[in-house]
């Protein structure tokens, strides 16, 4: 499997797996206009993990895009752990996806300017629809945040919990620093000051405490996952695995 | 959440501006708790098609509309008014949209 391979991998299985989550509440959300923001997300985000499975499987050459989302096994992922987590309350979603969709930003803000001329377009195509992305979940998060008591608690309680995922968005292991040596991929710990800043900037405004540094969950890019995956993954791989050939 | 939601949203007017230079039309209404959530519901749920190019909130509480009771008063008496229209003039050749 080349580097560049799973790097573009990694990338597409975020928004797959982040995508199948926003579309968990398609039909659920808290208003119409919610519900229709949340299902437009989880579309964008399709998308874009569409974009980054077509050009996997233009490298790998044998595999399809519909093989790479759908016929691959859970430790086969490479999706940070904090897009696997469950939906939880409508404040949870808020959380997990504020503190994806700043990595988000910053990480395809980098990207842009890859030597990989496919992986940079794909980034420019992205980041529009990420900025989105970023300004619907941070102002949510202010909105709950500085909200009412409970709604505070709730988002509150949510950060406290999502927070071990987020040390995983600065790591960097051999294929990282190989894909950012060719000039072609980011450097994660390099962001990490900005995203910081944008956190805490943001925090301040929701009145929410930011958590203190302490276990961090680690293991995605190895393929090693939360209880949650394998639940999402045979929702979402039921059909085109029983039925191989159905078509739409 | 959904209780408080509808407690403390408002329905706002939707309005689309199709092109720059054009008029912005009213497309509808979308319930919403403060200004930036009217805008961007608004965005999701009429600019998915690519419609427009500026959005206008208006909170509906805010339109001051006429009354149908006063539609004698108000409407009536441009009826016999023809000469409001101006099909006294010769158009000139080859004008169109007058």
């Amino acid at each position: 499997m080349s580097n560049l391979f799973k790097y573009t991998l990694r990338i597409a299985d975020r928004s797959l797996i982040l995508g199948q989550r926003m579309s968990e509440w398609c039909s659920k959300g808290p208003t119409l206009e919610e519900d229709i923001a949340m299902s437009n997300i989880a579309l964008d985000l399709f998308g874009q993990a569409n974009g980054f499975y077509e050009y996997a499987a233009q490298i790998d050459g044998k595999k399809s895009t519909d093989d790479l989302a759908f016929k691959r096994n859970e430790r086969e992922f490479f999706n940070h752990q904090l897009s696997e987590q469950e939906n939880g309350n409508f404040g949870t979603t808020t959380v997990r996806n504020f503190l994806h969709d700043t990595f988000n930003f910053l990480f395809y803000t980098e990207l842009i300017s890859s030597k990989d001329e496919t992986l940079a377009a794909l980034a420019a195509k992205s980041i529009k629809e990420v900025k989105y992305h970023l300004r619907h979940s941070t102002n949510w998060l202010i909105r709950l945040g500085d909200g009412t008591e409970e709604s505070n608690l709730k988002v509150q309680k949510a950060l406290d919990f999502l927070w071990q995922y987020t040390g995983e968005f600065f790591e960097m292991d051999e294929i990282d620093y190989e894909i950012l040596d060719l000039e072609i991929g980011v450097d994660n710990k390099k962001i990490k000051e900005k995203w910081d800043k944008m956190i805490n900037n943001s925090l301040k405004e929701a009145k929410l405490k930011r958590p203190v540094d302490g276990y961090m969950a680690t293991g995605s890019k190895k393929g090693i996952h939360t209880e949650h995956l394998g639940f999402l993954l045979a929702e979402m791989q039921f059909l085109p695995r029983a039925y191989p050939n159905a078509k739409w | 959440m959904k209780l408080e939601m509808a407690e403390n949203a408002t329905v706002w007017e939707v309005f689309i501006q199709s092109k720059n230079g054009l008029a912005h039309k009213h497309v509808g209404n979308v319930h919403a708790s403060d200004k930036i959530m009217a805008l961007e519901n608004a965005r999701e749920l009429y600019t998915r098609r690519n419609e427009g190019s500026c959005i206008w909130v208006v909170k509906s509480s805010e339109i001051v509309s006429s009354e149908t009771e006063d539609n004698e008063a108000f409407f009536d008496p441009s009826n016999d008014k023809i000469y409001r229209h101006p099909t006294f003039y010769t158009m000139p050749e080859g004008s169109k949209h007058i």
